[in-house]
This record gives C-alpha cells, sequence and structure tokens, in this order.
C-alpha cells in the first residue's frame, strides 16, 4: 500500500517547513556562535553590533518556525511525534533548555547597561545558540540512522551518541555557522562595514569548508549505519545532493572572487543548505521512521491532515503578506527603530497638546468604533471623566 | 501493547509538576500577549484624538514593556509545544491528529503577533498617527483568536468530540467539532475575560502605587484609568460567565463539579460549602448555606446534584481540598474585583472624577496580584478536577505520561528556568521604568527591545533628539 497524496503533501509540507527553520533559525544560532567566537569584549565588539542588529528582527519568527515544525508533525505523524519525543527526551530537553536561556539572554541583554551583566548575558546566549542546533541535529542523526523504535520503552542513549547522530549534530552547528556567516557578509556590506565583509567572508569560507567535510564524513558513516537512505541519496535523491555540492562550490568561489551579489550568494547559500533538508526528506521516504513506521501507517486522518492544509493556505494568505508589510515599511524606512520621547515628555510635562499630532475634535468615534466598541466605550469614559475632572 | 503497560508502572506526578508549573508560568504572560495591546491602543486612541501628550507617552512606553513580554512569552510557549511530546507521548501519539488541530491554528496567531508587534513598535516615528494606531489592530485580533485556538485544545481535553476511535486508534477526525467542542466557548469566553482582567489590574497596579507615592500627574492618573476602565469593565461580565460556567460544567463534567463544591453524595437540597477543609469524608472549618448549591445549579432547592459517589473511587479526582479552596478563592477574588471597579463606576458616575484617596488605591495596587491568584486558582480547578484523566472519561494521565527517565531532572531545570525568566520579565520593565523616571530623556533613544525591524534607519533619530534637546548627553542607536 502506497501513502495517501495527502500524506505525502503533508510530509512535503513539513519538509519545506524544516527547510525554512533551518535557513532562518539557523542563521540565528549561527549568529550566536560568531558571537561566541568573536572574542574579548572590545576586540568583538563590532562584529557582536552587526550579529545583533540583524538578528533583532527576525529571532522571533523563527521560533514560530519551531512551533510549526513540532505542530505539523503531532497532528499529522503523531505515532512518529510520539516515538521521538520519548526515545529522544534528553537531547529535546536539553534543545529547549537552549531555547529558553537564548530567549532570557537576547532580552536582558539589550536591558542590561552594565558590562558584567552585558558579558554574562552574551554568553548565556552565544552558549545556547551552540547547544540547541547540536543536540537537534543528533536527534535528526537517531532518526535517519532508524534507531528509533515505534513503541520506545523509555529512553534511547545509544539512538542519539552513534557516531551518525553526534557527526549530524556537529554538521548542524556547522552549517548554521556557514548560513550565518554568509548573510553577515551581507549585512556587513549594506551597512558600509568593509571590514566586517572581509571579518565574515573569511569565516563563511573557513565554515563552509568544515560544513563540506562533515557532510562528507556523515555522508560515509551513512553507508553503514543506515545503507537504506544512503542508497536513496546515492539514488533518487542525487540530483539535489549535486545541487547542494554546486551551490555551495559557488558560494565559496563568490566569496573567493569578492563578488557579493546580494540576492545570488544568499540563494546560493540557501539552495546548499536547504537542498541536503530536502534530500533527506527524500531519501528517507517513504519512511517516519526508518524502517520501523511508514509514512502511510503513521499518518493522521485525512481530514487532520486536510486542515493542515487549511492552516499552511492561511499562513500564506495571512502571514505572507504581514511579512511583506514589514519589509515593506522597512525598506521606506518607515520602521524607525529608536524613538525619543522627548517631545512627548515635555508636552506631557507642560500638559499641552503637540502640534500637528491630531487635532482635539468632537468627531464621533467613526469607523474605529466599530470595529473596537468596547474600547471606544472606555475611551469615551475615561475622557469624560477626565475632561470634567481638568475644569473644575 | 507491552509499552503500554510499562507506561501504566510509571508515577505521573513529576510530569504533572512540570506541565503545570510551566503553564503556570506562561499563562500569565500570555494574558499580556492577549490583553496588552488593547489597552496600549486605546491610550493612543485618546492621544491621537485629544492631541494628549501624556497619552501618548504612555501609549509608546507601554509598547516598549509589551515587546518584552511577548518576547518572553514567546519562549516559554515554544517550551510548552516541546513539553506536549516529552511529557505527554501517549496524548499525542494517539490524539494528536485531534487535539493538534486547534493548535495548528495558533501557530498562526503567534506569527501574526509577532510581525505586528514588530511594525507597531518601530513604526511610532514615521507612520502617520492613524496608520500605526491601525497597525495595533491585528496584535488585538491575532491575540483574541490565538487565545481561542490554545483555549480550544484544552477544551477538547475536558469535552472530547470530534473524531471516531476504533481499537483505540482514531479512525476519522471532524476537525470543526474537534475546535468547537461544547466547553470551547465557555472556556475561551472566560479565559479572554481573564486575560484582559490580569493584565487590566496588573498595569493600573502599577500607577495605582504612583498615585499612592504622590505621583498625581495626569500621566499616572490616565496609567491607572486606562488598564482600571478596561478591567473594571471585564470583572462585571467574568462574574457572570463564572456563574454560567459553573452550571456548564455540572452538566458536563459532574465529578469535578462535585470535588469543586464538595458533594459527596448525589441528591437535592445540597448545601453551598464556603471555605473548609475535607478530613476522611468530613468538612472541617467551613461555613454551609442549606440547598444553595442546589439553587445556584437548578434555580430550585430540589435540584438533583450529581455527586463523586456516582463515579469509583479510582475515577475521583484527587485533592478535593484544593479543588474546592481554589475555587472559592478565585469567586473570592472576583467579587472583589467586582467591587473595586464598581466602587470607582459609583465614584466617576456621582463625582466625575478618579476616587484616588488610599482606602482605594491600596487594594487597587494589589488587585494585578489577586487577578493573577484568581487565574491560577481557576487552572487549578479546571486541571486537577478533570484528574485522574488527561481526555475527560477517555484517557488516564497514567496511560499518556511520557516513559522516558529523567523528567525530575527536567522538572528541577524548569523550576530554576522560570525563576529566571520571572526576574527577566518583572526586572526589565522594572529597570525601564527607573531609567524613564531618572535619566535624560534623550537616553531613551538607545533603548533597545529584543524584538522588531533592525535598527538600520535610524541614525537620524539621535540627531533629532539632540536637536531637541541640546543637554542631551549620550546616545545613538546601539550604544550600550
Amino acid at each position: 500500500m502506497n501513502p495517501s497524496p495527502e500524506a505525502i503533501a503533508v510530509a512535503v509540507i513539513f519538509v519545506v517547513v524544516i527547510a525554512a527553520y533551518a535557513l532562518f533559525g539557523g542563521a540565528d544560532f549561527g549568529g550566536g556562535i560568531w558571537d561566541l567566537l568573536a572574542g574579548g569584549s572590545e576586540r568583538g565588539a563590532t562584529p557582536r553590533d552587526l550579529i545583533d542588529e540583524s538578528i533583532t528582527p527576525v529571532w522571533e519568527a523563527n521560533h514560530v518556525w519551531l512551533v510549526f515544525v513540532l505542530v505539523l508533525l503531532w497532528t499529522a505523524f503523531p505515532p512518529a511525534f510520539a516515538a521521538i519525543m520519548t526515545a529522544l527526551f534528553v537531547p529535546l530537553s536539553i534543545s529547549a533548555l537552549g531555547i529558553v536561556l537564548r530567549g532570557v539572554g537576547f532580552a536582558f541583554r539589550h536591558t542590561a547597561r552594565r558590562l558584567r551583566m552585558q558579558q554574562f548575558t552574551g554568553a548565556t546566549f552565544a552558549a545556547s545558540s551552540l547547544i540547541t542546533p547540536f543536540f537537534l541535529g543528533t536527534v535528526v542523526g537517531a532518526v535517519v540512522t532508524g534507531q528509533v523504535p515505534v513503541h520506545p520503552a523509555g529512553n534511547v542513549l545509544a539512538a542519539w551518541t552513534s557516531p551518525t547522530a553526534i557527526l549530524t549534530g556537529f554538521l548542524f552547528v556547522a552549517a548554521c555557522a556557514y548560513i550565518s556567516a554568509v548573510y553577515l557578509v551581507l549585512e556587513a556590506r549594506q551597512r558600509g562595514h568593509p571590514d566586517l565583509v572581509r571579518y565574515f567572508s573569511l569565516r563563511a569560507t573557513a565554515a563552509g569548508l568544515i560544513t563540506g567535510a562533515l557532510a562528507a564524513g556523515t555522508f560515509t558513516e551513512l553507508s553503514s549505519s543506515a545503507p537504506r537512505v544512503f542508497d536513496r541519496l546515492t539514488g533518487i535523491a542525487l540530483p539535489l545532493v549535486a545541487i547542494s555540492i554546486a551551490a555551495g562550490m559557488a558560494v565559496l568561489g563568490m566569496l573567493l572572487l569578492r563578488w557579493y551579489h546580494a540576492l545570488i550568494l544568499r540563494a546560493a547559500a540557501a539552495i546548499a543548505v536547504a537542498t541536503v533538508v530536502w534530500g533527506w526528506g527524500l531519501a528517507q521516504y517513504p519512511y517516519l521512521l526508518p524502517t520501523s513506521l511508514s509514512l502511510e501507517a503513521g499518518s493522521a486522518p485525512t481530514a487532520s491532515l486536510v486542515a493542515e492544509f487549511i492552516v499552511t493556505g492561511l499562513a500564506v494568505l495571512l502571514v505572507a503578506p504581514g511579512f511583506a508589510l514589514l519589509y515593506l515599511l522597512q525598506q521606506r524606512h518607515l520602521l524607525a527603530a529608536a524613538e525619543t520621547d522627548v517631545d512627548l515628555r515635555l508636552a506631557a510635562e507642560l500638559e499641552q497638546p503637540i502640534p500637528g499630532r491630531g487635532v482635539p475634535a468632537p468627531a464621533p468615534a467613526g469607523t474605529a468604533a466599530t470595529a473596537f466598541v468596547l474600547a471606544v466605550l472606555a475611551v469615551r469614559a475615561i475622557r469624560d471623566a477626565l475632561s470634567r475632572s481638568r475644569r473644575r | 501493547m507491552g509499552a503500554v503497560a510499562h507506561v501504566l508502572a510509571v508515577n505521573p506526578v513529576p510530569a504533572r509538576s512540570q506541565m503545570g508549573s510551566s503553564l503556570g508560568f506562561h499563562i500569565i504572560l500570555a494574558c499580556f500577549g492577549v490583553a496588552f495591546a488593547a489597552v496600549t491602543m486605546i491610550a493612543e486612541w485618546i492621544g491621537i484624538k485629544r492631541g494628549d501628550a501624556a497619552a501618548l507617552l504612555l501609549a509608546r512606553r507601554w509598547s516598549k514593556v509589551m515587546a518584552v513580554l511577548v518576547a518572553v512569552g514567546a519562549v516559554s510557549g515554544t517550551v510548552l509545544s516541546y513539553e506536549m511530546g516529552l511529557l505527554w507521548p501517549g496524548l499525542m501519539g494517539r490524539f494528536g491528529e485531534a487535539i493538534g488541530v486547534p493548535f495548528s491554528f495558533e501557530g498562526i496567531f503567534f506569527f501574526l503577533e509577532a510581525i505586528f508587534v514588530g511594525v507597531y513598535l518601530y513604526g511610532w516615528r514615521r507612520l502617520s498617527p492613524w496608520a500605526h494606531w491601525w497597525s495595533g489592530m491585528p496584535i488585538v485580533v491575532a491575540g483574541i483568536l490565538g487565545a481561542l485556538s490554545v483555549v480550544a485544545a484544552n477544551s477538547w481535553m475536558n469535552s472530547p468530540a470530534g473524531y471516531t476511535l476504533r481499537h483505540g486508534k482514531i479512525t476519522s477526525v471532524d476537525p470543526v467539532s474537534v475546535f468547537f467542542n461544547a466547553a470551547t466557548p465557555y472556556e475561551t469566553a472566560h479565559m479572554v475575560l481573564a486575560a484582559y482582567m490580569v493584565t487590566g489590574f496588573l498595569i493600573a497596579g502599577v500607577y495605582a502605587v504612583g498615585l499612592l507615592r504622590g505621583r498625581r500627574d495626569r500621566y499616572h492618573r490616565l496609567g491607572f484609568a486606562i488598564p482600571f476602565t478596561l478591567a473594571g469593565i471585564a470583572a462585571p461580565l467574568q462574574v457572570m460567565m463564572g456563574d454560567i460556567i459553573a452550571r456548564f460544567v455540572a452538566q458536563n463534567q459532574p465529578v469535578k463539579f462535585a470535588a469543586m463544591e464538595y458533594v459527596a453524595r448525589t441528591g437535592d437540597n445540597v448545601p453551598e460549602w464556603v471555605g473548609g477543609i475535607l478530613i476522611n469524608g468530613k468538612v472541617y472549618l467551613g461555613a454551609a448555606i442549606p440547598s444553595f448549591d442546589s439553587i445556584l445549579v437548578g434555580f430550585n432547592p430540589h435540584t438533583r446534584v450529581i455527586g463523586w459517589d456516582s463515579v469509583p473511587p479510582d475515577q475521583r479526582p484527587p485533592l478535593p481540598t484544593l479543588i474546592h479552596l481554589s475555587f472559592d478563592l478565585m469567586v473570592g477574588i472576583g467579587f472583589f474585583l467586582l467591587a473595586l471597579a464598581a466602587w470607582q463606576g459609583w465614584w466617576w458616575w456621582f463625582h466625575r472624577r478618579l476616587l484616588v484617596t488610599p482606602w482605594f488605591l491600596v487594594p487597587s495596587a494589589l488587585s494585578g496580584v489577586a487577578a493573577v491568584t484568581a487565574m491560577e486558582a481557576g487552572w487549578v480547578v479546571t486541571e486537577v478536577g478533570r484528574q485522574p484523566w488527561i481526555v475527560y472519561r477517555v484517557l488516564l494521565v497514567g496511560n499518556a505520561v511520557t516513559s522516558a527517565g529523567g523528567v525530575t531532572v527536567t522538572l528541577g531545570a524548569i523550576l530554576v528556568l522560570y525563576a529566571i525568566l520571572t526576574v527577566v520579565s518583572i526586572g526589565v520593565p522594572m529597570i525601564m521604568s527607573r531609567r524613564w523616571r531618572r535619566e535624560s530623556p534623550a537616553d531613551e533613544e538607545a533603548e533597545q527591545v529584543p524584538y522588531g525591524p533592525s535598527p538600520a534607519s535610524a541614525p537620524d533619530a539621535g540627531a533629532r533628539a539632540r536637536a531637541a534637546l541640546p543637554r542631551s548627553s549620550s546616545g545613538g542607536p546601539g550604544a550600550r
């Protein structure tokens, strides 16, 4: 029996979402890794600032990619989710702790002003950027090698401590550092920091070579630890592997020739990473857990899969325009980060309306009211109360 | 099936404690995610309409605090998604296709909220006032719809529907019935109102302290009045809603209701216990109002109320004393907050000004903590009251818990981490507010929030600030 077309379609969506998380979330983790390796607080100040500026806009949305990965997995393929979460309890817990620490470090880092505190929160942020991708990598390695049983009786330590799993963990870390360094080269260029362009170009090249070496190592390891996946990787998924290698080479070439074309460089780096994820998905087909749980046996009923299509469709309809708006506003420089409140503070202290910012008019609530009736009622109540109290 | 037998032997208490503490922490931040944008937008609306600088300043500062709280909430929410699988693989593996549906929709609203918090936070300067105001609207809508989606998943556990089970495996799912199960309208309305009360009373409490310290300017009065009004409108609705929900629970989950009200035996003329501790089947230190529970359930003293004797002991919720006292605490605080809102409303009605006597402000300063306590107590009632079931009358908690070892370790780690997160989410806004009060206004431009688009386009912000205020000492984007 073959899996239903709905199951295959959701599996494709799932692999695409994982690739998105690898590209966007991975770049954030990579930023943390470069932050960690940037050296002392004086020497590392400029690269750290650049990393900080480029991660700030996106780190939040990248959490949502991860949430989508989890939710898709548990809704569309519940038995696989339950098995993975049980057998790989330890690495998954550590990666979750890493995510919390990263958020804490990031949130506090921007408020902390004393150097000590900044160093501490910065270190928390950076270290957790290393921990999370590594352990997520071991999880993927454990799944690929078929070490996750359908009904695990508890933790399966051997699954994620196998050489393949550990290698995959390192591969994830290197890939994050690589994709992030490439993006940072372009960020530095956009912001006009030639020294940082060289700085991250060098690191992107190094990370690219290390990632390639680790990928080759994992690949050869797979031939013995997961022969079926290896066969498909060298068979049906070979074109994807070839594209990945070609894209990776292209990125290296562009970096060496200093041809920093924003779109092409970014796309090539993204393709190099995304095709590996897709190749993995294709190589594992038709198994969710090779070779004990097939896609056909592990899929949710059709209605749940259709619900996931609707969710994906809604995401494309609602979230994509939202992002488009965000980027449009940013490109037109309508979003300015730092807002000074001087004008308002002065005006508030003098209790004077500021010129040009709206005229006190007795106009009826109008369109706003229909959208937000409760709020308008409350506002009117407060307005009346305060205007009367002021008149006295 | 060997795995199931193994799972049965596993003790679910550490897993329950971890889930309870994670949820109990996250739910407070989730309240801000649901309701903070509305509070901020009302302030901005007043500011734009009246050209009121104090209101605009409040809105701008609130948006910064909102960004921090939403960011921490995003992290703790991600952890919860992990925990659904790490702690309850037996639930997700068997019922993931059903309970996952509402969760999937939540993802979209989570995304939308994240995007528009970014736009709202960074759009203050260059967007036109009304365009900026409208950019906040998606946060309000996504907050409410996100709450609807997540609470629908919890409602489904209390009132499972929309699936067909054959040989213990789900064979078909009706996503609409899963999402809109019998408990969804009650639980979601209760939670959204709770979110508005918690957020409103907590923010109002901050400014009540300021008013008590003698800062009676317009800034502080507005800062108190806006969130207090919103929470004050929610309070009576919440009390009414709570009454309706209690009757629904008596119908839908009679054993939970029996534990809430100490109904040991099914019968009529059931008394209403206020307070009291249950020891060996007898209630001590409590006051019983004769027949009142029957009246509350069916408006008639002869209404039959189902007691916990209707199910065998192993299907009754543990700790009835905890459930009953939590319920009483929630109801008591609900009425206290209602009285507080009514007092201010009465004063305003007859005097047309804000009541600022310490007799009112001291309890108001504590109203936020009280609202949080009530909400946590309410979650204790609904979650402990559902025990020993994880899916009511379908799946036992003991059959859902993970067989993986190490939950006690992760429980310890989670407790430590959430203590840190609590410090962050209280500490960061406190540091911000101290800075706002003490430092030169121009320093505020250096304020960075862990959120939103990059400050690349802001080099002239510093210049503008310095032009506006020549004595400005330092600043500029990226200045630390």
